[in-house]
Formats: C-alpha cells, sequence, structure tokens
C-alpha cells in the first residue's frame, strides 16, 4: 500500500516535471520576438508605442502553450494525487 | 474657486471610506477564518461556507467574495471619480478620469474601428475590474483571478459575444464560416472555436497563479537559507529569517503590480481583438443595403 502511494506521488511528480519542458518554447519565442521588436525600435525610433504594444499581445499569445503546459503541472501536483491515492484505496477496500 | 461644502465633501469621505471598507472586511474575515502556517502552503481559495442546494451543494468560496469586494471597490471608485463634474474641469479626480476614458475610447477606435464606438464602458469594466481583483493580493487577499472559476466566466461572457457578433450576418453564414476554407476542416475549426475562451481564461489564471506559487517558494526557501546561513548569531537573532526581508518585495513587484495590470490590459485587448474580428462588417452592410433597397421597391 505505502510502495503503491509512493509511486503515485513520485510518479505525479515526475510528470509535472516533464509537463514543464513545454516552457522552452515560449521561452525562444518571446525572446525572438523580443528581438525583432528591439531591431524595430531601433530602427524607428517614434514608432516604440504601438511597437512595444505589439510585442506584449504577441508574447501573451506565445505564452499561451507555456501555461497550457503549467496548469497541467499544477494539476498533476496538487489535484491528481488526492484522487489517485482515492481510487487506490477505495480498490483496496473492494477486494 | 469656491471652496466645497461639507455636505459635498462628507460624500467624498463616505465613498473613500466605503473604498477601504471592502478590503479590510476582506481582510478581518480572512484572519478569522484562516489559522496562520508557516512554510509552504499553496491551496486553492478556501471555502467560508455552504449554502445546501437541491443538486449540489453550492460553496461560498473566496474567490467569489473577493470579487465582489473588488466589484464594491471599483463601484465607489467610480463614484468618486465623477462626483463633483463641472464644465470646468476644477477638480483633479475630473481630468483623471477624463483622462482613463478618453484613452481607453481611443485604443477602442484604434483596434475595433468605427461600428463598435459603444464598446468603451464594456472594455474599461473588464480593464478596472480585472486589474483590481490582481492588485488585492497587495493587500494579503487571495487574488479572485488566480482562480479559473472567476477568470472562466468572463472568457465565457466574450465568447458569448463572439458568437454574437458572429451572428449578425445571420445564421446560414455563421454555419458556413466553419466550413471554410474547406470543408474537411470543420472539426479543427468547431476545435479553434472552442480554444479560444479557454486560451483566454487560462491565460490570465495561469499567470497571476504561477505568480503567487513562485512567490511562495521563494519565500520558503530564503527562510530556510537564512536559518542556515545565519545559525551562528546569538541568541533569537537566528530564529528572524533576515533574508525574507524586503527581497521577496522586489518579484512582488513585477508579479503583483507589473504582471497584474498587464494581464489586465492583454486580457481586454484580446476581448477586442475576438469581438472585432468576429464582425465581417463587408457582408453585413452589403445585406443591409439589399434589405433597404427592398424595402423600398
Amino acid at each position: 500500500m505505502e510502495l503503491a502511494i509512493g509511486i503515485i506521488l513520485g510518479c505525479c511528480a515526475l510528470g509535472a516535471g516533464m509537463a514543464m519542458i513545454a516552457g522552452i518554447g515560449p521561452g525562444i519565442g518571446e525572446g525572438n520576438a523580443v528581438a525583432s521588436a528591439c531591431e524595430a525600435i531601433a530602427r524607428q525610433p517614434e514608432s516604440k508605442g504601438s511597437v512595444t504594444t505589439t510585442m506584449l499581445m504577441g508574447c501573451a499569445i506565445a505564452e499561451t502553450t507555456g501555461l497550457y503546459a503549467l496548469v497541467i503541472a499544477i494539476l498533476l501536483i496538487f489535484v491528481a494525487p488526492n484522487i489517485l491515492v482515492n481510487i487506490l484505496t477505495e480498490a483496496m477496500q473492494a477486494l | 474657486m469656491k471652496k466645497p461644502s461639507l455636505r459635498f465633501r462628507l460624500t467624498d469621505a463616505f465613498y473613500i471610506a466605503m473604498m477601504i471598507l471592502p478590503i479590510v472586511f476582506g481582510i478581518v474575515l480572512k484572519v478569522l477564518t484562516k489559522p496562520a502556517t508557516t512554510g509552504i502552503s499553496i491551496t486553492g481559495a478556501g471555502i467560508y461556507f455552504t449554502i445546501p442546494m437541491p443538486i449540489q451543494d453550492f460553496p461560498v468560496t473566496e474567490s467569489q467574495v473577493n470579487s465582489v469586494i473588488a466589484l464594491v471597490v471599483v463601484l465607489f471608485l467610480c463614484l468618486y471619480l465623477t462626483h463633483g463634474l463641472t464644465e470646468k474641469a476644477d477638480l483633479k479626480r475630473q481630468h483623471f478620469a477624463e483622462m482613463a476614458v478618453t484613452k481607453v475610447d481611443d485604443l477602442v477606435k484604434e483596434n475595433m474601428g468605427e461600428y463598435f464606438n459603444g464598446f468603451t464602458p464594456f472594455i474599461i469594466a473588464i480593464l478596472a475590474l480585472s486589474a483590481v481583483s490582481s492588485l488585492l493580493t497587495l493587500c494579503g487577499l487571495f487574488p479572485p483571478t488566480s482562480d479559473i472559476n472567476i477568470v472562466g466566466g468572463w472568457a465565457v461572457l466574450v465568447f458569448f459575444l463572439i458568437t454574437y457578433y458572429k451572428m449578425k450576418c445571420g445564421p446560414v453564414n455563421y454555419l458556413k464560416s466553419f466550413t471554410q476554407p474547406v470543408a474537411l476542416l470543420t472539426p479543427i475549426n468547431l476545435i479553434s472555436e472552442v480554444a479560444t475562451p479557454v486560451s483566454m481564461a487560462f491565460r490570465h489564471y495561469g499567470n497571476v497563479l504561477s505568480g503567487t506559487v513562485i512567490s511562495v517558494l521563494l519565500g520558503s526557501a530564503l527562510a530556510g537559507l537564512s536559518a542556515k546561513l545565519l545559525s551562528f548569531l546569538p541568541g533569537f537573532l537566528a530564529d528572524i529569517p533576515l533574508f525574507q526581508v524586503g527581497i521577496p518585495a522586489v518579484l512582488s513587484l513585477y508579479f503583483d503590480l507589473f504582471s497584474g495590470c498587464l494581464q489586465a490590459f492583454i486580457f481586454a485587448m484580446l476581448t477586442m481583438m475576438y469581438v472585432a474580428g468576429a464582425f465581417d462588417a463587408e457582408t453585413f452592410f452589403k445585406k443591409k443595403a439589399r434589405k433597404s433597397a427592398k424595402n423600398k421597391s
């Protein structure tokens, strides 16, 4: 029983860590977006306002995939262990 | 300039008090019901009490109470800013209120076009509500925006708006828009239709929640670090987590102040873009012109 609970907790933590590999993508994407925005502002300093607004919007949208991964990781850490352990104890009682 | 009358000043005091009192009420409620904890404690919204209902019990959670607090604060902020409006604008707050309205008005005009001129109140309401909700963390309250139920509600509202403006060109055109550009892509179009509110809700909620989680982790890590490094100090000095003083405030500046306001702005911008993008102006006006021509003849 303890072993099974330990495996559940460990696998949930591992899964959460693996889900956050998705954080690489938004990092690269936002870096590219900000680099291009810097170039644009350097070329045309007078368009700073609109470039910054567009960059923030683009960053927010590029962030979405990372946030999906974050939500899954949070579910795996805070929600999934309780549910899985409850299912396990119910199954053990039924036996 | 004429000195304001006693009644005017009393009303002002009442509005300011009504802005501060709900926050104090929220803090008192939290202190009375939540036991103090040390170390890492990341929990969702606490449940104050449950109302029994026929199908399922209705829990009144921290986030619901705090979002009502945010609503009351925004209401009395608006009442305070618009109190004593004159044509000459001799109060400072009138300048501030006019500036806010003009800024959002320009934003709406720039992003949504002529047809959506009446959208300013809705956008400014979303902005103010979201910003005030996120900034409640500065008072130590649970921010309602880090609960997906609250943000999901706003996203569903935006989804209804999008569907309404897509329906403006008639239900046939609305159904036909799913088979664009090829009929084979209909399932993917359906998924992207549902993904819009989901991604909006997740974006806002994930940003605020990740800030909270990182702040809590950093706080407990600093406590552990100071316990390890400063244990050589004599007496009670060793028990005080000295590293916890000041350093989390720098992160709070980003996660609470900057990120909260930025997410409010992004939510409002995305609302504007999605709603404006859903409205097919060309077809709508063509149809309208055809209809009026038919009525004349």
